[in-house]
Parts: C-alpha cells; sequence; structure tokens
C-alpha cells in the first residue's frame, strides 16, 4: 500500500529547522559562499511554503545544483576528499528540500540529516557537540514521528520523539561499551583528514613564540608513581640538527644505531594521552627508555610513532631522569652535530674562539656561555624584534631580547663555533598541576626549545640556556617569566582562583570525556571490562553480553509499555455495586451477567428473606444513582455506607 | 505468476476462518517485518558505522547506536499501537447496486493510550486511515463499492500501523462474517404498470390514489405530501392520509407480465416500481418466478420486496 499524502507545511518548517540545525556547526569550516547560498535556499524554500506559491520547476534546480557542484569543484580543485565531501552533502542536502514531494522525499532527507551529523564529528566530539547532538536528534525525532503521523500536534509528537530518545539512550550505554571495538581505519583516510598543530620539525626565530599564544592542549600526562620536579619535566620532541644560518632543521641521522642509555636512575612511569597533531613524534620525559605503543627510538632519542598521530593517542612510558646517553656517539653523528654554515655570525665565532683558547675543560667553557647569557641584560620576550641575516650575531651583541628559540639556537651555534658538538632539542617544559584530575596538562604555550651538548665522559647533557636568563620560565611557567603587559591567551594568563577552579574542573571534565568516551578503544575497553570483573575478554563473549544486556533492558520496556493497555474503567458507584455483587458471589449467589440491579435482588431475597430489605435498599440506590440521573454527589456516600453496612 | 505464488502463500500462511462477535487483537494475531523504509534506514546505520570504526569517531558510534536502537524500539511501539485493540463488526445498511456498501466496524481502545494512524484496507486498494482515542469505541466505516445485487461480503481487511517512525510494518488481518445486502440498481424512470381489479383480468380502472379513506399514525419513510397537516394543526399528532385503490384495486408487480427482456433488466425494472409505488402510497404486491408476495404498503414491506429482488435467483437466502 502506498500512501502519497501532501506534505503539510508545519512538516516542511520541521525538515528546515532539521536542515539547519545539522548544518549550523559547518559553517564554521564551509566556504562563506556555500554558507550564504545554503541559508539562502532555505530562507526560499520557507518562504514557498509560507506562501503556498509551486516548487521551482527542475530545470532551474537542475541548473542550480550543476552551477553549485561546478563552483565547488573549482574551489576545492577536486571532487573527492573530505571537506569536499562535506561540502557536497550540506549543499544537494538543502536543494533536496526545494523538490519535496512525497513523504518519501521527507524520508530521505530525515536520513540525511543524521549522516550530516556524523559527518559533525570529524571536527568536534566535545561535551557541547554531544549535547548538540542530542538535542538535534530530538529535533529530527519529532519532525520523523510528525510525517508519520500526519496531523498529530507538536505536544503529543515531541512526547513520542522524548519517550523514544528516552528509551534509546540506556540501550545505547549497553552497546557502546560491549559493542566489539575493531581498530581502524579500514580504507586510506584522504591527507585532509586531520588539521596539525603544535611543535613542526624546524626552528626558525618565532616558530616558538608564535605556539605559545595558543592555550590548546598538546598532551596531558599522569604520574604512575613518583612526579618528578618541574625543573626535570623536559618533554622531548623533535630533535633539530641542521642549520642553515636562519633555521634548525631536523636533517638525516648518520646512522642506524640505537641509542644507548648507561648509568641510568630515577625512573618515572607515566600515562601520555596526546592530541592528534598528524605528526609522528611522541613526547617522552628525557630519556625515554620504554613505551607501550609500537613507535621507533631514532638514535637521537627522539621517539617516532610508526603512522602520523592523526586520533587521540595513549600510551604508557618509562624514562630515566638520571642517566648518561650514548657514550660512544659515532664519528659522523659527532660531525653533524659540529657542522655551521659557512660565512655566517662572524662575530659570534670570534666569541667561541677566544673561549675555547681561554678555557681547560668543556665544561669551563660552557659556564663561561652561560654566564654571558645572564651578565649581559638579556631579556626573555615573546616579542623580540626581526632579526637579519646574521641573526646569532645581531642576537648575541645587539639586540640581546629574545624567546626560547633564540636562546637555544644561539647557545648551540656558540657551542658548535668552539668545537663542542651540539644540537636543539625542542618540546614541552614544565606542565600545569590538575590536582581534581591528577594529572598535568601541556599545552601549546608550554612549547620549549633546549640545547644538548656532547661531552666525552658524559655523553649527551641537556643545557637549558633559558633557564640562565629566566629561571622562572622553568620553575614556574611561561607567565611568571613574562612581564605583566605581555599578551597571552586567557587561560594562561588567569590567576583568579575561582576561574582557575572553573578551568581546572572544566578540563578535568573534558580529560574523562576524552579518556573515557572518545578514547574507549580496544584497550580500554579490555580494561574497563577486565576492572568490572570480565575474565578473558573475546568478541564472542562481548557480543554475548551485549546482547543479554540489551534483551533484559528491552524486556523490562516491553512490560511497563504493554502494561496499560486495557483499563477498564470504574466509576465509583459501579465499583461499590461491584464489591456487593463479588460479597454476594463469594456467598454463593453469583449476579448472572444479564442481571440487572433488580433482577438480581428479587433473586437475593428469596433466597435469603432476611437480606430482602438491605438488598432492595442497596439495589435501588443504584439504580437511581446510575439510571435515574441523581446528581451523584449527594447519593453516593450514602450508598457506599450501605454498602459497607451489609453483612451477609 | 509470481504474485500467484505469493497470494497462495499469504493464503496459506495467514489462513483464518471468518469470525464473529469481538476480536482482540493479541500478539498471536499481530504481524511485524521491517519495512521499506526500514530497510532503507538500516543501509545507512551500516554505513555510518563502517565511517564509525574507520575515522574512529566515539561520538559516531554513540550516534549511530542511539538511532539503531531507537528504530528497533519502534517495533515495539508499532506492536503496542495495535495491541488489544477490540474489534467488533456493525450492521451494513443495504445500498442499490452503483452505490457504496458501508460496513461499520467498532474499534475499542480499552487502553489509556491513544492510537495513532491506523489503516484498514481490503485487497482492491480501497483505504481508510484513523486514530483511536483512549478508553473509547469509536465506530470505522469503511466504504466497499456494491458492484452488483445480491450479498456483498467485505472479504479479508487487512489492519495496519507503521507508527511512530515508518520502520516497520504491523499488521492484522480480521475477516469478519458479516455481508450487506446489494439491491438491484432501479431502473430509470418508467410509469408503473396499470393497477388491476383483484378479481377482473385485463380490468381497467383508474389508479387508486383519490378515494380518500382515512388517516394513520405516521411511521418513518411515509411520503411528505400524504402527511395530514390539517390533522397536526388540530393537534392530533402526525398522521398521514391514506388512499386506497378502490376496494379489490391493487398494484401487481408482476414479472410475468414484464416484456421480453433480460432477467437483470427485469429486476431492475421491479425495483424501480416497488420504489415508486410505495413513494405513492399505494398497495403492491411482488410476483416473481417462484415466490410471490401479497400485496402490502409501509417500509417492511419494501424492504422485504427489495430483498427478494436482491437475492432473486441466488442459492442461499
Amino acid at each position: 500500500m502506498k500512501i502519497t499524502a501532501p506534505l503539510g507545511s508545519p512538516l516542511v518548517f520541521g525538515l528546515i529547522a532539521c536542515i539547519l540545525l545539522v548544518s549550523a556547526p559547518h559553517a564554521a569550516h564551509l566556504p562563506l559562499w556555500v554558507s550564504t547560498v545554503c541559508v539562502s535556499l532555505l530562507a526560499w524554500r520557507a518562504y514557498l511554503t509560507y506562501s503556498g506559491n509551486p516548487l521551482p520547476a527542475r530545470w532551474l534546480l537542475l541548473g542550480i545544483t550543476v552551477a553549485c557542484v561546478l563552483a565547488i569543484a573549482i574551489a576545492f580543485r577536486s571532487l573527492f576528499g573530505r571537506e569536499v565531501g562535506v561540502t557536497l552533502l550540506v549543499l544537494l542536502v538543502t536543494l533536496k528540500l526545494l523538490e519535496l514531494r512525497t513523504v518519501r522525499d521527507a524520508t530521505i532527507l530525515v536520513y540525511l540529516s543524521c549522516f550530516i551529523i556524523i559527518t559533525n564529528f570529524f571536527y568536534s566530539q566535545s561535551i557541547p557537540t554531544a549535547l548538540y547532538m542530542l538535542f538535534t536528534l530530538l529535533v529530527i525525532m519529532a519532525t520523523w514521528v510528525h510525517m508519520q503521523t500526519g496531523t498529530l500536534a507538536l505536544k503529543p509528537r515531541l512526547r513520542i520523539a522524548v519517550i523514544l530518545l528516552l528509551q534509546a539512550i540506556p540501550l545505547s550505554l549497553i552497546i557502546f561499551v560491549l559493542f566489539p571495538r575493531v581498530q581502524g581505519p579500514l580504507w586510506g583516510m584522504p591527507q585532509d583528514a586531520y588539521a596539525s598543530s603544535g611543535l613542526s620539525d624546524t626552528m626558525a626565530p618565532g616558530t616558538m613564540s608564535k605556539l605559545s599564544l595558543s592555550d590548546a592542549v598538546a598532551f596531558r600526562v599522569t604520574f604512575n608513581d613518583k612526579v618528578p620536579s618541574r625543573e626535570q619535566m623536559y618533554w622531548r620532541g623533535p630533535v633539530l640538527w641542521n642549520y642553515d644560518g636562519t633555521t634548525w632543521s631536523r636533517g638525516r641521522n648518520a646512522t642506524l644505531q640505537r641509542p644507548m642509555l648507561t648509568e641510568t636512575n630515577t625512573p618515572a612511569n607515566y600515562t601520555v594521552t596526546l592530541e592528534p597533531h598528524n605528526k609522528r613524534w611522541l613526547f617522552a620525559l628525557d630519556m625515554p627508555e620504554k613505551l607501550s605503543i609500537p613507535a621507533d627510538l631514532a638514535p637521537d632519542f627522539q621517539l617516532l610513532s610508526r603512522e602520523p598521530v592523526v586520533a587521540r593517542t595513549r600510551y604508557n612510558a618509562t624514562s630515566f631522569l638520571a642517566y648518561r646517553a650514548n657514550l660512544d656517539e659515532p664519528p659522523q653523528q659527532l660531525q653533524r652535530a659540529l657542522a655551521l654554515p659557512q660565512g655566517y655570525n662572524p662575530q659570534t665565532r670570534r666569541l667561541a674562539a677566544e673561549w675555547r683558547a681561554g678555557s681547560d675543560t668543556d665544561t669551563a667553557l660552557i659556564s663561561k656561555a652561560l654566564a654571558y647569557y645572564s651578565q649581559n641584560a638579556f631579556e626573555y620576550t615573546l616579542e623580540p624584534p626581526l632579526l637579519g641575516l646574521n641573526s646569532v650575531d645581531e642576537f648575541l651583541f645587539t639586540i640581546r631580547k629574545g624567546f626560547c628559540e633564540h636562546y637555544a639556537g644561539s647557545f648551540v651555534v656558540l657551542m658548535r663555533a668552539a668545537g663542542i658538538p651540539a644540537r636543539v632539542v625542542t618540546g614541552y617544559q614544565g606542565g600545569e598541576y590538575n590536582d581534581l584530575g591528577g594529572y598535568y596538562i601541556l599545552r601549546q604555550s608550554d612549547a620549549h626549545a633546549w640545547a644538548e651538548v656532547w661531552l666525552h665522559d658524559q655523553g649527551w647533557v641537556r643545557i637549558d640556556p633559558t633557564a640562565a636568563i629566566s629561571p622562572a620560565r622553568i620553575q614556574s611557567g611561561l607567565n611568571a617569566a613574562l612581564p605583566d603587559n605581555t599578551v597571552l591567551p586567557f587561560l594562561i594568563r588567569t590567576q583568579s582562583p575561582l576561574l582557575l577552579k572553573l578551568r581546572f574542573n572544566l578540563d578535568a571534565l573534558t580529560n574523562q570525556w576524552n579518556q573515557w568516551v572518545l578514547g574507549y578503544d580496544t584497550e580500554r575497553q579490555f580494561a574497563f571490562l577486565t576492572r568490572l570483573g570480565m575474565e578473558d575478554v573475546t568478541w564472542q563473549k562481548l557480543a554475548l553480553n551485549m546482547l543479554a544486556g540489551v534483551s533484559l533492558l528491552v524486556g523490562l520496556f516491553t512490560l511497563v509499555m504493554l502494561r496499560r493497555l486495557v483499563v477498564r474503567q470504574t466509576d465509583a458507584v459501579q465499583a461499590a455495586w461491584l464489591k456487593i455483587c463479588r460479597k454476594l458471589g463469594k456467598a454463593g449467589w453469583p449476579r448472572a451477567p444479564h442481571e440487572g440491579a433488580m433482577d438480581y435482588a428479587d433473586r437475593i431475597a428469596a433466597a435469603r428473606p432476611d437480606l430482602a430489605a438491605d438488598i432492595y435498599d442497596i439495589a435501588a440506590r443504584y439504580a437511581s444513582l446510575r439510571y435515574g440521573g441523581e446528581p451523584e454527589k449527594d447519593g453516593l456516600a450514602a450508598f457506599r455506607n450501605a454498602v459497607r453496612a451489609f453483612k451477609l | 505468476m509470481l504474485a500467484a505464488f505469493r497470494q497462495q502463500f499469504r493464503n496459506w500462511a495467514f489462513r483464518r476462518t471468518v469470525e464473529t462477535g469481538t476480536v482482540v487483537l493479541n500478539q498471536r494475531r499481530i504481524y511485524i517485518l521491517p519495512s521499506r523504509q526500514g530497510f532503507g534506514f538500516a543501509f545507512v546505520l551500516v554505513l555510518m558505522l563502517l565511517g564509525d570504526i574507520n575515522y574512529n569517531l566515539s561520538l559516531g558510534y554513540v550516534l549511530t547506536f542511539l538511532l539503531t536502537t531507537t528504530g528497533g524500539m519502534t517495533m515495539l511501539h508499532a506492536f503496542r499501537n495495535m495491541a488489544q485493540l477490540e474489534i467488533r463488526a456493525g450492521y451494513v445498511e443495504p445500498v442499490f447496486a452503483g452505490g457504496q456498501a458501508k460496513f461499520v466496524f467498532h474499534f475499542n481502545n480499552p487502553g489509556r493510550m491513544e492510537r495513532y494512524q491506523l489503516h484498514l484496507h481490503d485487497d482492491d486498494g480501497h483505504h481508510i486511515v484513523f486514530d483511536l482515542p483512549a478508553q473509547r469505541s469509536t465506530p470505522v466505516e469503511f466504504a466497499i463499492p456494491a458492484l452488483q445485487r445480491g450479498w456483498l461480503d467485505s472479504g479479508r481487511l487487512t489492519l495496519y500501523t507503521r507508527f511512530p517512525l515508518g520502520l516497520f510494518h504491523a499488521w492484522s488481518y480480521i475477516h469478519f462474517d458479516v455481508r450487506g445486502l446489494v439491491y438491484p440498481k432501479p431502473a430509470p424512470s418508467q410509469p408503473l404498470p396499470p393497477a388491476a381489479a383483484e378479481d377482473g383480468a385485463g380490468k381497467v380502472s383508474a389508479p387508486g390514489d383519490e378515494d380518500f379513506s382515512g388517516l394513520r399514525n405516521y411511521v418513518v419513510g411515509d411520503a411528505m405530501p400524504r402527511i395530514a397537516w390539517k390533522a397536526l394543526a388540530r393537534e392530533q399528532g402526525l398522521q398521514v392520509k391514506q388512499f386506497s385503490a378502490p376496494q379489490g384495486h391493487t398494484l401487481w408487480l408482476d414479472w410475468s407480465l414484464l416484456p421480453n427482456i433480460a432477467q437483470e433488466r427485469k429486476l431492475e425494472l421491479l425495483t424501480r416500481w416497488v420504489l415508486d409505488a410505495e413513494l405513492k402510497g399505494m398497495r403492491y404486491g411482488l410476483r416473481t418466478p417462484g415466490s410471490e408476495l401479497q400485496p402490502a404498503q409501509g417500509n417492511t414491506h419494501r424492504a422485504e420486496c427489495l430483498r427478494a429482488l436482491a437475492l432473486f435467483g441466488m442459492a442461499q437466502l
């Protein structure tokens, strides 16, 4: 049976609302003209519905569609890939609304709306997004019910939609926890899948200070046992060897030899939850030893994941805070650590040569260099002036204002000029403790650069020249190290205790959400279910438990839902009368179904003359209440009293 | 071929005898299968799940599961929308062939919940949609065209619902032992045959509606021109003037006197005459091969004559 009812205007408005709601979050990343076109099309459809004008002709729609697709193809230079796909989907769904004619079209639109919600999750899966999704879903459900019921008023429709959603929530919770997780991806993802943020593998003046303006979270860390002191929290990232006069880059390691740690001491165990940054490197405390996920440890102690980190990743790591690193570094690597571009920074080279001549040991030379920073009124600032061709010379001798990349870079140049192998290490330093969640948050603003020098008897040793001029940066963080008038992101600047508390609360909540909802993968599922007491988690077991849980809940719902299907309505008069009938029935004179009150009384009176007066009285009252049109209020109480007083 | 096979399968799978009394829709009478839209939705869900797995979208999983369970639960809602309804067939007013026989079914909803969007249809595509308010009995009129005289059976009717989201199709068959009488279609107006005297064959006299013979009490269906308005004005109640043909003169509608036309045409002509004669307030009798209805007057007589004509030549009456 096919029913083709015309679509009422309330339904069309409902569908417009659905599409508006599901597409709205996309406005942030769609090209402006696409958003404008979509809003205009929706407004046009709303106007047509409101005014009752006919829908546009097919040729016109076809023309608009072709024009839009062409425009997208030109703007994105492709018709494949995620961004383009989402843009096309939003646009075509909006256009579909303009040729909405039958219930079938409306059904397709509802399905597509659900699909657009999912595409929102590519961009955000935060708690507000989840709440927004629930709201959108409610509107979609209400519209959907409307489609099926036609004329039903808004209130009962909403009630049905709310009931449907409320029943679905606990059921989907069970499925969410127990549904066997498959580690994706199933097919290759287009490159545009994730925007990258955070550290890059090059460093030029300005790289770090730019990063410092972002309070986005880079990763969160929970220490499993002893927490190291703040001065020891150097989270190692890309190690930079090559210098071309302005920019530091990683270059290529000249050895395949595994890095070696000796005389290790003070281990630290911790769990890192890394936000996706679309690069391969992972962060660990100096110096990493062990990692729970597959990753390579490069010869310069840099941790590299096998694939770019495109999803939030969790790993356990062990580091040693005291160590001797690569005591026998191969000569070709040491060669790299001494290379300097020819012709740059003559003053710096001269200074280094002077120091070399005047120092007996490398250690003495290093002390001299650090003393140079602390004694020459260097300034730690986020907004250093621009530097010219001989950037290190200008920085060291004239400007003397800079951020960590200037200090680390110039220090390494000095060391190399003096013949001490050195390299730049980038990463994050410190971290902010969230005592609600018991973890450290590392933000992009904690990005840092420091130096490592290689000494014969000690291997690679970390030297942080920033600490020499601004100890506060290392001990208390960026906010303490910079003058008060510096423009910093709001979250770093706030010191009001209330705001701080609120911020910690929010971040703790976000962290729980990230850990338990968004990061609920095979591993988490296994750990969680084991903790709940499930032994030997296999997918068969999960499926069985899921089935059992769902059946139980559905059974419960069924019981509740089918309970009120038959309700025999009995008013007070009838209830009292049935009571007396039951009483007499038990005594052996049940009332026949066809028997009227008076006939029944006659029969009882004949059988029990002693009851005759009472039963006639009751029957008469019943008849008058029921059929006599006597106002119930007056007679009812008396009738009930008579029934109560009746004794066999 | 396939359709025939399907029909046969249905007849076998859902065979039920014709029922009387009140039918209660319980779980043994309600069938549920996903609708075409339901299959479409399942396909969309599978696509979503693949996307979730591929892109590791945890919230995507949540949404997919929410939609899946909502969809699944609508099966129960569809069942509940029909369960425990009590259906009873009502009286079917006789109609003339060519009209619409109105089968009345009383749907009692004994629950506290309104039932929405119930569809009732027969195999020929006649269709109505209705809602049932809570705790009330609602008469539902199902019209079937009456094509030919005789008994009209409603046939097996299908009651279905797709409430609330259209993903599941819940249905039940109802086939009551209820039939409507279809009178022959009245022929176009034709002058009545002359009233004949009881005794003399072929003795012609004027139609007997001029001699006033008295008043009788009004019966529903009496023609307006016959009402004795003067009597009403005298507060004697609603009375009807009786004009009878002269004593011994009465109208015989006789099959054997009709010209040689097809049987059905004869029945149609007689039907027309019965109606006209009754309208004119005449006494008339009906003679058909094998039966004879003595001259009389009034609605009961009219109904009896029409019934005899409707069932003429049929095996069971």
